[in-house]
């Protein structure tokens, strides 16, 4: 069983997607990857589960 | 730094001549040591407790160049003080448990290694190793048991069944000697590994750092600092770390392209040490230029040839793993080689000492390239993973936790054969596999002992008092708590939650294998033959 969700869990996914995009708008490049290592670090704490941020990590590295 | 500085010389020993250069065929010892470090002698300095006669030969006749490794852990002086050194390692050397990280000019992180009271040993010194090997050195030479022969460089070793025969150079010419057992204590270019045909296999760091022993006087706190972009070496990151007799250990990241024999020159070290130490007159003891490997033998056993320490394994210094595991090594594998020699358990026992010790080594290779790729990321955006963690640090305490400047050595615990699983539950920082944590103890005459004082060099019985002494199992020492010794102050019982009949089986390293909430000859007989290599 896997422990990553996979489905949608926002009520509007829309604004969640534009606010990761706002986040971006106007930055440099170093400074977007920076901010996304950052974003990346948080939410990973947040989930403080390594066998999700594991699977997640695979999901990302299958669908690039 | 001068050529007189860089091989200043802090002991000197003599040549001696041998009978056993004499012998017409090569003359057999049960156990030979190659190499007078910090590991080989604290093995002959066990062996010698144990009543086991052993021979070290070492291809230089003298200790110098620099304090190499500079900090001992709890552990490593818990086994120094079993062999008699404890006292005098702590007075001389640097005590310590604090360190601070920064970024730039800020602290962003900081650990307490020793959180708590009631432990003989402090958390950690800071000694040069010259007097480690020193006192080493004069504690073998009292032991009339210990042979340590200098300037007997081994040039070839021959494997056969049941011996190992040894070739070793003099300055007097070449001789053999046979020996049950070999110990390589001839650290990270060992000879006998090289002989034996035995590869490393594991990881070289691009990255090279530069390592300055620095003499002044300062006025920074005796705890172990560490920058992350400081403003004084930009980008890289800097060590800070104070050694007796005014001595500092700086470390300063130099990148992968650094030169390592430009870097060393004088004339490039002091500036790069002003721009950290600004107005402060400094001399430089000892300058080294260094990369390093995270790697490992896949076996440490091989026949009659055991690999203990640097020769077995090796790991960046952030961590201080190197040195601290090796004395581990050493105590690991000494009581088990003695009981084997001394007909007491099966040769397979030494399986575990391949098994407990490749867990530690594994261990801190990982540790330690953790530690490393934080410090030196590999790629760019390793880097910006890295600094963003940094970053982080001084907002949310979960990235200030992901900081690594080196996560300092502490004793392994063992998943081992040898451990007899607990079927009661057991609270308490006291835990199978574990070395058993100290705790102050009044004696009989209410004199103040430390439990790890009193242990010694066999295996023990700690039993909590519950009614009369139980007979316990021939040869093996009871200590009664509550009669033998007095937990008055609670930290026994506390540490390892103690209630009245518990019994804890101590192996003669310390490392807790068995216990039980009543007193049980049978399971102790059986936990016994099991910790002596019944189950492998």
């Amino acid at each position: 069983m896997t422990a990553l969700k996979t489905e949608n869990g926002f009520a509007n996914p829309d604004a969640a997607y534009e606010a990761l995009v706002e986040a971006h708008r106007g930055l440099a490049e170093a400074e977007s990857a920076a901010l996304n290592a950052r974003l990346v670090l948080i939410l990973s704490n947040h989930i403080g589960d390594l066998k999700v941020l594991k699977e997640a990590i695979s999901l990302a590295k299958k669908a690039g | 730094m001068n050529r007189s500085a860089a091989n200043k010389t802090v002991y000197q020993f003599g040549y001696r001549r041998s009978a056993d250069q004499d012998a017409s065929r090569p003359v057999r010892r049960p156990v030979v040591i190659v190499g007078a470090g910090p590991v080989g002698l604290t093995a002959a300095i066990d062996f010698a407790k144990r009543g086991i006669p052993a021979i070290i030969l070492d291809d230089a006749d003298r200790i110098g160049e620099g304090s190499r490794a500079i900090c001992f852990s709890k552990r490593s002086l818990e086994i120094m003080d079993r062999l008699g050194l404890g006292d005098r390692l702590v007075e001389k050397g640097v005590v310590w448990q604090l360190g601070k990280v920064f970024l730039g000019e800020h602290q962003v992180y900081s650990f307490d290694l020793l959180p708590e009271a009631g432990h003989r040993m402090p958390a950690f010194i800071n000694l040069q190793q010259y007097y480690l090997e020193g006192y080493l050195v004069e504690r073998a030479a009292e032991l009339p048991l210990i042979d340590l022969r200098w300037r007997n460089r081994v040039t070839a070793v021959e494997k056969h069944d049941d011996f190992v025969r040894l070739t070793i150079e003099t300055p007097e010419g070449e001789y053999r000697l046979d020996t049950d057992w070999c110990l390589a204590c001839d650290g990270a270019r060992s000879k006998v590994r090289d002989c034996l045909g035995l590869k490393f296999e594991g990881h070289t760091f691009e990255e090279r750092f530069l390592i300055a022993d620095v003499k002044m006087s300062a006025e920074y706190p005796t705890e172990r600092w560490f920058w992350f972009d400081p403003p004084f070496h930009s980008g890289q990151s800097a060590l800070l770390h104070r050694q007796p007799d005014n001595v500092w250990r700086i470390d300063l990241q130099l990148g992968p392209d650094a030169d390592p024999d430009e870097e060393k020159k004088p004339e490039r070290v002091r500036p790069r040490l002003e721009r950290m130490l600004g107005e402060r007159k400094f001399e430089l003891e000892w300058v080294s230029v260094y990369r390093f490997n995270c790697a490992r033998l896949k076996k440490f056993v091989h026949g009659r040839v055991i690999f203990v320490g640097d020769s077995a394994h090796q790991v960046s210094p952030f961590g201080a793993r190197g040195a601290n595991s090796g004395i581990q090594d050493a105590e690991n594998l000494v009581w088990k080689l003695a009981l084997v020699l001394n007909g007491e358990a099966p040769e397979s026992l030494l399986d575990s000492y391949e098994l407990e010790r490749g867990q530690a080594a594994d261990e801190n290779i990982g540790h330690s390239t953790r530690s490393t790729d934080f410090i030196a990321p590999r790629t760019k955006q390793e880097r910006v993973l890295r600094n963003a963690v940094l970053q982080l640090a001084p907002h949310a305490a979960f990235a200030r936790r992901m900081v690594n400047s080196g996560r300092l050595s502490v004793a392994s615990e063992y998943d081992s054969p040898l451990t007899t699983p607990d079927r009661e539950a057991f609270a308490g920082s006291a835990r199978l596999g574990l070395p058993v944590p100290d705790a102050p103890l009044d004696d009989r005459d209410g004199a103040k002992r430390y439990l790890l004082q009193t242990l010694g060099e066999d295996f023990q019985l700690l039993y909590v008092k519950d009614g009369a002494r139980p007979n316990v199992p021939e040869g093996l020492r009871m200590t009664v708590i509550g009669e033998d010794l007095i937990d008055r102050e609670g930290h026994f019982t506390q540490r390892f939650d103690a209630t009245p009949g518990a019994a804890y089986l101590l192996r003669p390293d310390h490392h807790l294998c068995a216990r039980m909430r009543s007193y049980d000859g049978n399971r102790i007989r059986e936990a016994l033959a099991r910790a002596k290599g019944s189950a492998i």
